[in-house]
């Protein structure tokens, strides 16, 4: 298949390791990945604060740069990014936009797969070859969990994976208290959600905690780092691109 | 905030400092969570056992939207049934004006004291307040609602007012209070449930003997028949119901039913949710009045106290389906955290975020929208699929429109986010942020991670390291080892 990678502006700068996981994960399962270079960002943090219009030139962005190429799929490693695609674009378009760009958003928007999605749905593997011989801890995001109801897909992946000593996470479906801008305008909220899903994570004595999204990654992995836990905090793309030789925990 | 609408407390900070002092508060903390993780979990375990409650959330939702669309239909055939059957109705514009008319009614008994069945919408008028202007003490007969009422406390939560009280604070309460209100409390009373409701019971018995007036909510109203109803769990409100000479029932005019048969989703709806149970312990229903048998005068006041403006918004009106069961609340880790109080207003938790801005106008209350993660859970739980993640966004754009449209000046936060958005909508520019961002950032990193930075990023990094961003980005490293390939745009 001809898959496009959006790799959402927040990984692109903070966590290209995520997306080159992508591209050699795919490429070994034998498809052909694209980068449109013309992508920006999904819009879900103006989206979701309330600034609506400003989030129009990316809805437009977006649209017209996945339109373009001949994909068979596009693929995001963030199911909050997938999620703001999937349920708002459209919102957006009609809101602001014009009758061309709905017709767009709509005709794009199917295509556009959360990674584990991709790989369970559309590719039909779950068993995809990886090695990561880590005690590892899976957070289902809320996005990924509630929005886009990707259900059991990312541990049928990771149980899948030789080595890994996959430990259930308790309480795993509380949110850790991110919620983009939320962790800024309610900091002691989300500091109060973040120390409990701390405790869960280290009640699992897991070496490393997993996720769809690196956004919530950040956040618990920032807050395990500073009390020095040494748990450590690896994007699910990453574990699956793993194979006997490459990277520790 | 206007006089005539007390939905929002007068004076209430805004959600995140009402939010720090209650978090600072380790028994609320534990308190709450051991409340709402008890009820989560057995409503869980009672949803799980019919096989057909998809169904039913999906017929609620459906009977609930179809009804608003068609509301004032609804409401006059209401209106006609509960006449033809004795009974009287009112209507109210806003709270001063239902305050107004049950004070009146109350006033035209003689009486000076009313019992009341624990209901949100008199807390959402301020009645108990207005009633005792005028010299009339109203009486709550819940009894976590008599808890919040003796400790001159506010609620907490929809179904469980006194949620933020645990025991022992429950029985100081009894011991320091009831004696002010009627009935004290037994000598040497203990923290024991059972105790304390003995107490409960001994003080309220006196006044439900004694009362002449009752003062009600209802959880619907069937527009067919004119049957108003009230679940509960006590029979505290079976007592106000039936005992007394005259019944004032306030209903806010988005409770009505089409009809009587569709009380069938809702009376499975509503205790499965909202207490965890098969069925509630007491379904009063009334159809206006009977002779000799129960209140011989029955009044109806329809409130509407923003409703109507609401029901102009078409993915706002969804709020008002709410059949204020508090699954919500009981499932909204912000919730968990903070408590009813720090939302500062009547209704609390995600329900409250998204009824209240639309009750008051945004500008009143426009921290609430933004007190969420959007995380779903709400969404998830709540038994007539009010999608609120949906209405929280939209309520958050209309904060910051009506900021705008007031502000020549705008706020940082709308600078900020027009240069992002100018950033996060170009490749170019992008890119030229992320060649900067390693090397700033390198400046203020210590052995590779961020710790205390200044400015509102400091709220950030005062419990959280922060990764620096790498050299190279993505796109830079595509560029890189693959240039050429998808380079041209």
């Amino acid at each position: 298949m001809r898959i496009a990678l959006f790799i959402t502006c927040f990984n692109d700068t903070m966590f290209p390791d995520t997306g080159k996981a992508v591209v050699s994960l795919l490429e070994r399962l034998g498809h052909t990945v694209e980068f449109p270079q013309a992508q920006a960002c999904c819009g879900q943090m103006h989206f979701n604060t309330g600034y609506r219009p400003e989030t129009l030139p990316m809805v437009r962005r977006f649209a017209d740069v996945f339109a373009q190429g001949e994909y068979d799929a596009v693929v995001a490693p963030s199911g909050s990014c997938v999620g703001m695609v999937r349920d708002y674009h459209r919102v957006v378009a009609e809101q602001y936009g014009d009758s061309a760009l709905v017709e767009q958003v709509e005709a794009v928007t199917p295509k556009v797969y959360e990674l584990s999605e991709l790989l369970v749905d559309v590719l039909g593997v779950t068993d995809v070859g990886a090695h990561f011989p880590h005690r590892v801890t899976y957070h289902p995001t809320c996005h990924s969990l509630r929005m886009l109801r990707v259900g059991d897909r990312p541990l049928q992946l990771l149980r899948a994976v030789s080595g890994i000593d996959l430990v259930e996470l308790p309480a795993a479906d509380s949110c850790c208290g991110f919620g983009g801008t939320f962790a800024l305008k309610n900091a002691d909220t989300s500091n109060a959600m973040l120390a409990d899903k701390m405790r869960a994570v280290l009640d699992t004595r897991a070496d490393v905690l997993t996720a769809g999204d690196n956004s919530c990654l950040m956040h618990i992995g920032g807050g395990l780092n500073r009390l020095r836990t040494g748990v450590g905090t690896r994007h699910l793309a990453e574990i699956l691109a793993s194979t006997e030789g490459t990277t520790g925990p | 905030m206007t006089d005539s609408n007390n939905v929002v407390w007068l004076g209430a900070p805004s959600f995140p400092d009402a939010a720090r002092e209650a978090l600072a508060d380790t028994q609320l903390r534990t308190n709450l969570r051991k409340a709402t993780g008890t009820i989560r979990d057995k409503r869980l375990a009672v949803t799980a056992e019919l096989d057909d409650w998809e169904q039913l959330r999906t017929a609620g939702k459906a009977l609930k939207r179809r009804t608003l669309r068609h509301l004032d239909h609804h409401l006059v055939r209401l209106e006609e049934a509960v006449t033809k059957a004795g009974g009287q109705v009112h209507w109210a514009a806003d709270a001063a004006e239902a305050n107004r008319i049950v004070t009146a009614l109350v006033k035209a008994t003689g009486q000076t004291e009313v019992v009341k069945v624990k209901s949100m919408v008199t807390q959402e008028i301020a009645l108990n307040e207005a009633l005792a202007e005028e010299g009339v003490s109203a009486y709550e007969t819940d009894l976590a609602e008599l808890i919040v009422q003796l400790g001159d406390d506010r609620p907490s939560h929809i179904l469980v007012p006194a949620i933020h009280r645990n025991r022992a604070e429950i029985r100081d309460i009894f011991r320091r209070e009831m004696g002010k209100w009627g009935r004290p409390a037994p000598e040497g009373l203990t923290d024991r449930p059972r105790d304390l409701a003995e107490a409960a019971r001994l003080h309220l018995r006196e006044k439900f003997l004694r009362a002449k007036v009752a003062v009600s909510g209802a959880n619907f109203a069937a527009a067919d028949t004119g049957t108003v109803g009230v679940v509960e769990s006590e029979g505290n409100g079976r007592m106000c119901l039936t005992l007394p000479e005259t019944l004032i029932t306030v209903m806010g005019i988005e409770k009505v039913l089409p009809s009587f048969e569709d009380l069938e989703v809702f009376l499975q709806l509503l205790p499965r949710s909202s207490t965890g149970e098969r069925m509630n312990p007491y379904t009063s229903m009334w159809t206006g009045t009977t002779e000799g048998d129960g209140p011989q005068d029955f009044h109806l006041v329809l409130l509407d106290n923003g409703r109507t403006a609401t029901l102009k918004d078409t993915v706002g009106r969804q709020a008002l389906a709410c059949i204020r069961c508090s699954a919500c609340l009981n499932v909204c880790p912000v919730y968990e955290r903070t408590g009813g109080h720090a939302y500062g207003s009547v209704y609390p938790g995600p329900i409250g975020a998204v009824l209240t801005p639309q009750l008051v106008g945004v500008e009143h209350a426009e921290s609430l929208p933004f007190a969420s993660t959007l995380c779903g859970a709400c969404y998830d739980a709540c038994p007539v699929k009010i999608n609120i993640p949906e209405v929280l966004v939209h309520l958050r754009a209309e904060v910051v429109e009506a900021k705008r449209a007031k502000g020549r000046v705008p706020t940082p936060e709308a600078l900020v986010m027009k240069a992002a958005a100018s950033v996060l909508s170009s490749p170019v520019k992008l890119s030229a942020v992320q060649r900067l961002a390693h090397p700033a950032a390198r400046l203020v990193s210590r052995r590779g991670t961020i710790g205390n930075l200044p400015g509102p990023l400091g709220r950030w990094t005062r419990t959280r390291d922060t990764a620096v961003p790498p050299k190279e980005s993505l796109r830079a490293w595509w560029r890189r080892t693959r240039g050429g390939r998808e380079g041209s745009k």
